[in-house]
């Protein structure tokens, strides 16, 4: 693999690189070459601390008690309402206080709950530390030990990446076991369209497709049926009864005179009605080359629950999601899990994946009968560095999608602003040109949940 | 929640007995709950007060972060809590054995609760009941005015961590030192020693003149001393009363007191209410002061007479070894971390047996050879005397800063832990940093509960100036906003903070760009601190610059 990447560096380098963009390029292949650990450069966690002098209670040292669980359904609140009260909150002058999810998984076995996590903080002026590198490096805070061990003996360690995988899904800061609110895609996108005010779709598309028949007592008929309808059928009897000329301009109308026949009644019918519904395909498209590693891939990751449920809500279930992780190369994954969970060391090449994008849709034909939304999170890095291959198999994907919406991550080696997708696809002016189906959602390291809704509205609206 | 079996019931009472004879003090009833998970739920969101008010903030996870423990002075799985009588819960599946132990250990807190002087504000009323109505109260106001309530309380909360505690406390000793008796202090105190003039041979001598003049007249020597000085002293009477008018207690408001005395907003009839819901919160606040500012020093003392008592409880023989297991988890020294039962159980052990050797005098502080120290033991036996002595009067910050020394550090192998990363095996490694008693100390102190001291004053536009006292600490800028605006509501009018912020310094040689993997090799980053104002504006925030911090 190592020569395939050599390779494309040197083609890539023919064509002219900067410095910047060369360094950034050495600095993936390096990653690359450390193969026995790639996330490690990047995930950096802060150094671990021993629990703390007020962490130690009696109820769970004394009494060995677990610290409780709580349920869902222990808390009083539901999702819903939480969300009432925060937006409540904003119309009374104060700033929303509810996140949330900290954590969003929609379940192994492919159904679509997502679990939900409101949390919150109560902010009070209180001591930090001072932090003086960011990244958690060097030195962590002193902390106490009793035992054996000269003076600058090293008594232990601790591996620096814990291991994320074990199923747990790594976006969970904490421990587990909280107050999980599960819900389904479908609620948690009607909560984001309502609450967040997250679009409606205006316009589902053109594409329409004959998904089922439904049975509706919507026909009438006349003489026999399911249920009368009384008020048709009087109008009927009043009908028949002018033709008769048993009624008469303002005469008072002796209803007990009325004649009534039989075709008179009106009855409406059980009948078969087809029903046309918009579906949606979303091309869930993510990189998961070595720089993505950590906070990128969970925000980029969240954001994609988060627009999945969405649409979820918007076309009433009728969406299918295909996702797709490319790092020099692309490859489709069946399911969320292994979207969420792989990462892999390795370039970045974004035009592999629209190939492969593109390659799917025009194999199955998905345009005919799909609106089709891409998104694609990345962290900006592209060896393509121009954009010479992606922008054409962009091009090609906007004659088709009803949505492209680009979100970048910025893992905080590059400048900020100065990434080579974000570069190349301004300078395209592609962004002006078909902003009705092309967007770009830049989102710093740091953002936060109300960021990526923000970013969310950014990409569809 | 379900009251304790009789049969256990009649065990714990036995254990009252014990421990009373061995000279712990406490109130006679005491109540005991088996609680489930399912109890312990909806306890520990209030902090185990079961008629704590209800907050929406309780039915939501709370994103505790790490090592911000600081914003939570309360510790959410107590297993006793300081009500009168005291509450105390234990899990629906312990044995009888070890409800014994715990019930020891329980016995050693409420002694602890009941007689430490840091809890003396609790001592007067029962807080279960007090809550109790609180609750109702906030229940009833909330059927009026709604959500409104939960603002308030919310802002209120954002600044409960500021209750003028330690005012609370020295209001309670004010009482004492007043007439003839506050005089003869300020002639020691500050009269003597005005202008640093004084002799201390002068001093001296005034002081035994006094002790003569009272063992002379055991009835009223004060007074005459008082007069022979006053003669001599003809302005000493003019200088006192000065004196007394400058250094009235100032003000001794602490920022929830202040708003709710000084705010136009909170004062406006319509607006009063708030004023009730603020007290609440203030007062649940101060209730649990002491708790977090003795964590040590009361568990260590729990922790010390569960061992002792239950050790000498001849009832529960053949438990040994469970009780082995269960104890060595509570009082053992983690090898990394600080575990406060052990710490505290140490330190109490190690005076008790200073105490009854006679090290805690004079003349063994002045013994420098090492051989004499260790073999120094007088036999004074006043070992338990001192300790309850300690338990009476200390806090965590002077229990942790009077008596850990080298000797103690040494004989139970303390010694600061270190991290750094190794690049190499990419782990976080950690060393022995320090066996000095000193470091130990300040790693100690450095990690007890110390909220930001915040001054306030008014300007003549009438906002509200918080001045943060720095303390090499700055606040965490996240939640400066969230408060501030709480403060500005409350307020009524704009709310301005000066706190300290750490800017990191640029070094000259430092290249323009960095190898985007060679972050990890920079230097480590020098900072300076730089005042900054904040101010709070019709809900805007904005910062700014003041001045360069010293």
């Amino acid at each position: 693999m190592m020569k395939r990447l050599r390779d494309l560096y040197r083609s890539q380098k023919k064509k002219g690189l900067t410095p910047d963009q060369e360094r950034m390029i050495k600095h993936e292949l390096r990653l690359a070459e450390e193969v026995d650990d790639i996330a490690r450069q990047h995930e950096l966690t802060p150094p671990p601390r021993a629990k703390s002098l007020y962490e130690w209670d009696d109820l769970r040292v004394l009494q060995n008690a677990a610290t409780p669980q709580p349920l869902a359904m222990s808390s009083v609140h539901t999702l819903d309402e939480l969300l009432e009260r925060d937006r409540q909150r904003e119309e009374d002058g104060f700033h929303r206080k509810i996140r949330v999810g900290r954590m969003m998984k929609p379940g192994r076995d492919g159904d679509d709950k997502v679990v939900v996590v409101p949390t919150t903080v109560e902010e009070k002026f209180i001591h930090d530390q001072v932090q003086v590198d960011e990244e958690g490096e060097g030195e962590g805070e002193s902390e106490g030990g009793a035992g054996e061990g000269e003076e600058g003996e090293v008594i232990g360690e601790q591996p620096v990446r814990q291991d994320q995988g074990s199923g747990e899904g790594g976006a969970g800061q904490g421990e587990g076991g909280s107050h999980e609110v599960e819900s389904n895609a479908y609620d948690l996108g009607r909560i984001l369209t309502e609450q967040f005010q997250l679009p409606n779709l205006k316009d589902k598309g053109k594409k329409r497709s004959l998904t089922r028949y439904t049975y509706d007592l919507t026909d009438k008929n006349r003489g026999f049926g399911q249920i009368l309808d009384k008020k048709a059928t009087l109008r009927r009897v009043i009908k028949t009864n002018i033709a008769l000329q048993r009624i008469a301009r303002q005469q008072q109308i002796d209803t007990e005179s009325l004649l009534i026949s039989p075709r008179d009644r009106v009855y409406r019918i059980l009948s078969r009605e087809k029903d046309y519904e918009s579906q949606a395909m979303v091309f869930f498209v993510r990189d998961y080359s070595g720089s993505m590693s950590g906070k990128p891939t969970e925000l980029v990751v969240n954001q994609h629950i988060l627009i999945y449920s969405w649409l979820t809500f918007q076309y009433e279930h009728q969406v299918k999601s295909r996702f797709i992780l490319h790092d020099t190369e692309a490859k489709e994954v069946d399911n969320f899990q292994t979207y969420y969970n792989s990462r892999v060391a390795g370039g970045t090449q974004v035009s592999a994946a629209y190939k492969l994008v593109n390659h799917i849709v025009e194999e199955e034909n998905l345009a005919r009968d799909y609106n089709i939304y891409i998104f694609h999170g990345t962290d900006g890095d592209d060896w393509d560095t121009k954009g010479e291959e992606a922008l054409p198999e962009l091009k090609k994907m906007l004659i088709y999608a009803a949505r492209v919406g680009v979100t970048i991550a910025e893992n905080g080696y590059g400048v900020s602003g100065k990434s080579e997708v974000e570069k190349y696809l301004r300078k395209s002016g592609l962004l002006e040109e078909r902003n009705d189906l092309l967007r770009l959602d830049v989102i710093t390291k740091e953002s936060n949940e109300g960021r990526l809704i923000e970013g969310i509205k950014r990409l569809l609206s | 929640m379900e009251l304790i079996s009789q049969h256990a019931k009649k065990i714990m009472e036995g254990c009252k007995e014990r421990a009373r004879e061995a000279g712990l003090r406490f109130q006679d009833e005491s109540l005991e709950y088996i609680v489930t998970n399912r109890d312990l739920l909806h306890l520990s969101p209030k902090v185990m007060i079961p008629t704590l008010y209800d907050y929406w903030v309780q039915d939501v996870e709370v994103l505790k972060e790490q090592g911000r423990y600081e914003l939570y002075p309360n510790n959410p799985y107590e297993t006793v809590i300081n009500t009168r009588p005291p509450i105390s819960f234990y899990n629906d599946n312990n044995p009888d054995w070890l409800n014994v132990m715990i019930f020891y250990h329980v016995i050693g807190h409420i002694d602890f609760f009941q007689n430490n002087l840091f809890f003396r504000h609790t001592w007067d009323f029962d807080f279960a009941n007090r809550a109790l109505s609180d609750k109702r109260l906030i229940a009833k106001l909330r059927s009026e005015k709604g959500r409104w309530v939960d603002y308030i309380i919310e802002f209120s909360r954002a600044v409960d961590n500021l209750v003028g505690y330690f005012d609370i406390l020295a209001a309670q000793d004010k009482v004492k030192s007043a007439g003839s008796e506050a005089m003869l202090d300020f002639y020691f105190d500050v009269f003597l020693q005005r202008e640093g003039n004084s002799v201390v041979t002068h001093f001296v001598r005034e002081i035994e003149r006094y002790n003569k003049m009272l063992r002379d007249n055991p009835e009223n020597g004060q007074t005459l001393f008082l007069d022979t000085v006053k003669v001599r002293h003809a302005e000493l009477e003019s200088l006192y009363e000065k004196h007394k008018r400058e250094n009235k207690p100032a003000e001794g408001l602490d920022l929830l007191q202040f708003l709710m005395e000084n705010s136009k907003f909170l004062n406006k009839e319509e607006n009063r209410w708030m004023l009730t819901v603020m007290e609440v919160v203030r007062g649940t606040s101060l209730y649990f002061q002491p708790q977090i500012r003795t964590k040590i020093l009361n568990e260590g003392w729990a922790s010390y007479w569960h061992e002792k008592l239950f050790l000498g409880d001849d009832r529960i023989g053949g438990h040994e070894v469970d009780y082995a297991i269960v104890n060595a988890r509570v009082t053992s020294m983690p090898r990394v971390g600080l575990n406060p039962y052990a710490l505290g159980m140490r330190l109490f052990s190690y005076l008790e047996e200073k105490a009854d050797k006679g090290k805690i005098s004079f003349e063994y502080l002045m013994l420098h050879d090492k051989h004499g120290r260790d073999q120094y033991d007088r036999q004074v036996g006043s070992g338990q005397d001192y300790i309850f002595a300690v338990r009476e009067n200390y806090a965590d910050s002077m229990f942790i800063n009077s008596f850990i020394d080298q000797d103690f550090v040494d004989q139970h192998r303390l010694f600061v832990t270190g991290k750094h990363l190794n690049k190499e095996r990419m782990t976080w490694q950690y060393y022995v940093k320090s066996r000095r008693a000193e470091d130990y100390k300040e790693m100690v102190m450095g990690s007890l509960y110390h909220p930001p001291s915040i001054r306030i004053s008014v300007d003549e536009n009438s906002t509200l100036v918080l001045n943060h006292f720095f303390e090499g600490k700055p606040l965490v800028r996240d939640y400066i906003e969230a408060t501030m605006l709480g403060l500005e509501y409350l307020w009524g009018d704009m709310v301005c903070l000066y706190t300290s912020e750490p800017v990191p310094h640029k070094p000259e040689t430092q290249q323009q760009h960095q190898d985007p993997g060679m972050k990890q090799e920079k230097p480590k980053q020098e900072i300076s601190w730089k005042r900054f104002r904040y101010t709070m504006h019709e809900k805007k925030l904005s910062r700014e610059l003041v001045d360069v911090h010293g």
